[in-house]
């Protein structure tokens, strides 16, 4: 085992992360632990675009974006949030230009922008281009451009690097003291402990589409960040809201971005009507993703799908320039040509909601420090990013808020990370650390597990996709946390057959597939228990929004079976949405 | 309509795809064992149309051996985890379809060439990064910030456009010959990172980019073989990118 000692350690190397790192690496010393070379990380994959109200191209203020994201996130927005996220989506922009960033311009040779799903003029009137972008790569010109910047500065990284836990001083339930001393990593090449103290932590560690089959994220993206912070402790708020992504891959799930709709393209079913004008009359294709899901959904229900089994409808980009396509468009074109040998330019692409992003995560507050309950702070601990929930996107995310989340908030987290460690001081570790992760893997290394790691996850995921997708009902919900207890069952059985100390990455796995169970289980309790339907979270028995019982942030703590929620190991609480000027209103478009 | 007249037919093409047999033959070599070498096996597998080099592995590490080692992350052509050498050729397991290689013969997989083998596909990634950071890949200003954003044409955007679609997979440079038996050299897809910056026009550190790369490790090691440009899984004109840093070295003057 090793021990390193910094001032700030930043968990995760993506958007989040790095822009933290850039903040907190010319302040304090600073490390980035991340599981993947920081390159690799899954804002890379992001295509379509960052709002910011800059007005380059038509009149755009940032009331207008805060408000689009409030009715968005179906009012669950903490709206002080939005403000923020809003107001300085403008500088995170310039600041990206700034650091060498590559955007699409306008003639005048200013940041061009377009337009996305849910962002509007004057709240509601009319689609309005606030989108800036670079082709439909914009996550990879952002990784890239905050890498170089990193590489400019220095910054030093930890690079595949597991983080399996956190070290807190004491139980966050209980304990008013409690904080944050370090985290504990498994280093992928070699197999050993590595516990790293730090005054500040900063989780950016991403999503974790990986509880659902199709999805459009990364195999890696496996919740660690949330799973890890709830195992010791610390609630996750709103994880039952998860975003699926209108336009996946038919049968695959890779992203097709909004950006399609943005430049014209129109979803149709099979008897090729723009099902849209039915559903979101006002901005049809532009309408928010979970509405756009549904609809898609529901028209496969219905018997209106295309294909030989019906059960996927089709994007059409055939009436655009085919000059305009290569543009704007090249990689999702590229993806459509490669994975499904269709060609954009003139057929129609298949496509089908894929599981995209979590609007929940560890409850922060603006300056994204880590809330224990609903009022107090953890000390020294912090998140950022789609780990983290602030809570700026509700019940649904609009799309190109994550990009600006990142940023924004990411930022914010370095800042406040580093200004936090430049007057606290270094805390006691407690005895061994490590102790309880290392009896873990060697449970699984060197046990006699006969469980299998894939066949467990496989199991748990197309559970999800079947019980916890687009549709909801108590009884599906039900039957996913039947299947969940037996896996996490099973999962006490498991075992690997490589018992090697390199490049373990069937362990690796085995440890993922531990937070996945932990994190089903929480968005499935949290779905159960939310009895109404609001943004991505669509309850067919109780299809209406319901303010008067239901305008709350689910917080999820992990508990012993029988203590929580019947049947699980969730017990539920609930905190108040910040409304500071949007009173709730009927959703429509 | 488009959609009614090609629906049967993208129909036809997503249908049932009929599942083959396929084998795969692997290098493997497993540092944890005494006195580890380098050697091949073989996987035979049932696959469908659609599958991805990237399936097999899969499906041969959560099926059959779990040891497997292997990068991956998104597995959709963006992260550039997964390059390997696939039949003789640098690609990235995710985006090459079984369909479209011979699978009546061996489907050979191996590491990439010219890093240090780590375990089975994975190698070691840091000195392909050193030679990276080593062509200060980020961009260089002079004098105060502007207050909002720096002007850039559509046609200055449009002269470095190619070179920022890197993914830093490493394919263009474990396919150089030159890279293979010179682990000095700077490699393309250092000069590819390169490019994006000397021909950015908000960008003033071109200069000293260049002297670097005027170095004997530098661009004229290149031998033009295009290997690079054919392995880029981005179709980034890779070996367009050195001559043009090439020719700028001839004419920019220091």
């Amino acid at each position: 085992m090793q021990t390193h000692t910094y001032d700030v350690v930043i968990v995760g190397a993506g958007g989040a992360g790095m822009r933290a790192a850039l903040e907190s690496s010319g302040r304090a010393r600073t490390a980035v632990v991340s599981k993947l070379y920081p390159t690799r990380s899954h804002t890379g994959a992001a295509q379509g675009g960052m709002c910011a109200a800059l007005a380059n191209v038509e009149e755009d203020n940032w009331e207008w974006h805060t408000f689009d994201t409030v009715k968005g996130g179906d009012y669950l927005v903490d709206q002080d949030a939005a403000e923020v996220m809003a107001k300085e989506a403008i500088d995170a922009v310039l600041d990206l230009e700034r650091m060498g960033l590559p955007f699409n311009r306008t003639p005048e040779g200013k940041i061009d922008q377009r337009r996305f799903g849910g962002h509007t003029r004057n709240h509601g009137e009319a689609p309005v281009r606030r989108s800036c972008y670079a082709a439909d790569r914009t996550g990879h010109m952002i990784l890239q451009t905050l890498y170089q910047q990193c590489v400019k500065q220095d910054v030093e990284f930890f690079n595949e690097f597991y983080v399996f836990d956190v070290i807190l001083t004491g139980d966050p339930a209980t304990d008013d003291d409690v904080r944050a001393a370090g985290v504990v990593a498994y280093e992928l090449a070699t197999g050993e402990i590595h516990v790293i103290r730090a005054k500040s932590i900063v989780f950016a560690t991403g999503g974790a589409g990986k509880v659902y089959k199709t999805t459009s994220n990364a195999h890696t993206l496996t919740g660690d960040g949330m799973a890890v912070a709830y195992r010791r402790g610390i609630p996750l708020e709103d994880m039952e809201f998860f975003q699926f992504h209108p336009t996946g891959l038919a049968g695959l799930g890779i992203l097709l971005s909004e950006a399609a709709r943005g430049e014209g393209a129109i979803l149709r079913n099979a008897a090729g009507e723009r099902f849209m004008e039915r559903y979101a009359p006002t901005i049809k294709d532009l309408a928010p993703r979970d509405i756009v899901a549904r609809s898609m959904a529901n028209e496969v229900r219905e018997g209106r799908g295309a294909g030989p089994n019906k059960d996927y409808v089709l994007l059409d980009l055939t009436h655009l320039e085919p000059a305009h396509i290569d543009a704007k468009l090249p990689d999702i074109t590229e993806f459509a040509r490669t994975y499904l040998g269709v060609e954009p330019y003139t057929e129609p692409v298949p496509v089908y909601p894929t599981a995209h992003y979590a609007m929940g995560g560890i409850p922060t507050n603006i300056t994204t420090q880590v809330l224990r309950n609903n009022t107090d702070v953890v000390p020294g601990l912090f998140a950022a990013g789609e780990v983290a929930c602030v809570s700026v996107h509700g019940s649904n995310r609009l799309g190109t808020n994550s990009l600006l989340d990142i940023n924004v908030f990411g930022k914010r987290a370095g800042i406040a990370a580093a200004e936090y460690a430049a007057t606290a001081e270094l805390v006691e570790l407690p005895e061994a650390p490590q102790a309880d992760i290392e009896a873990e893997l060697v449970r699984i290394r060197a046990g006699a597990g006969t469980e299998n790691v894939a066949a467990i996850r496989k199991a748990l995921q197309e559970s999800m996709d079947l019980n916890a997708q687009v549709f909801r009902t108590e009884d599906s919900l039900i039957q996913a946390l039947k299947d969940i207890t037996a896996l996490r069952d099973r999962y006490g059985r498991v075992g690997v057959s490589d018992r090697g100390t390199s490049y373990n990455t069937e362990l690796v796995e085995a440890i993922e597939l531990g937070f996945l169970i932990d994190l089903a289980e929480v968005v499935v309790v949290g779905a159960l228990a939310r009895k109404e339907s609001r943004g991505g979270h669509f309850r067919e028995d109780f299809p209406d929004r319901d303010d008067a019982e239901f305008m709350l942030h689910t917080m999820a703590y992990p508990t012993q079976p029988g203590d929580g929620v019947a049947d699980s190991t969730v017990r539920l609480d609930y905190k108040p949405v910040v409304v500071t000027r949007y009173q709730p209103m009927e959703r429509k478009y | 309509m488009t959609a009614l007249a090609d629906a049967p037919e993208a129909a036809t093409d997503m249908g049932e795809i009929p599942s083959f047999e396929v084998t795969m033959r692997l290098e493997r070599y497993d540092p944890d064992v005494e006195n580890p070498q380098a050697r091949w096996e073989e996987f035979t597998l049932t696959m469908h149309g659609t599958d991805r080099v990237l399936d097999a592995l899969h499906k041969i590490k959560w099926d059959q051996d779990g040891s497997l080692a292997f990068r991956r992350s998104c597995a959709h052509g963006i992260c550039g985890s997964d390059a390997m050498r696939i039949n003789g050729k640098n690609r990235l397991a995710c985006k090459t379809l079984l369909k479209d290689l011979d699978t009546s013969k061996p489907i050979t997989v191996e590491p990439i060439k010219g890093l240090p083998v780590k375990k089975d596909l994975i190698v070691d990634m840091e000195p392909f990064f050193a030679s990276y950071r080593e062509v200060m890949p980020f961009l260089i200003t002079t004098g105060n910030q502007p207050s909002a954003e720096r002007l850039q044409s559509a046609e200055q955007r449009a002269r470095f456009d190619d070179t920022t679609k890197c993914i830093l997979c490493a394919a263009c440079t474990t396919s150089c010959p030159v890279f293979w038996t010179d682990g000095q050299y700077f490699g393309p897809a250092a000069i590819v990172n390169a490019h994006r910056f000397i021909f950015d026009s908000r960008d003033e550190g071109g200069t000293q980019r260049l002297q670097i790369l005027n170095d004997k490790e530098g661009v004229w090691r290149c031998r033009t073989t295009f290997n690079c440009s054919e392995a880029c899984p981005r179709g980034i004109e890779v070996t367009k990118a050195i001559a043009e840093v090439k020719r700028a070295i001839v004419t920019r003057t220091f």
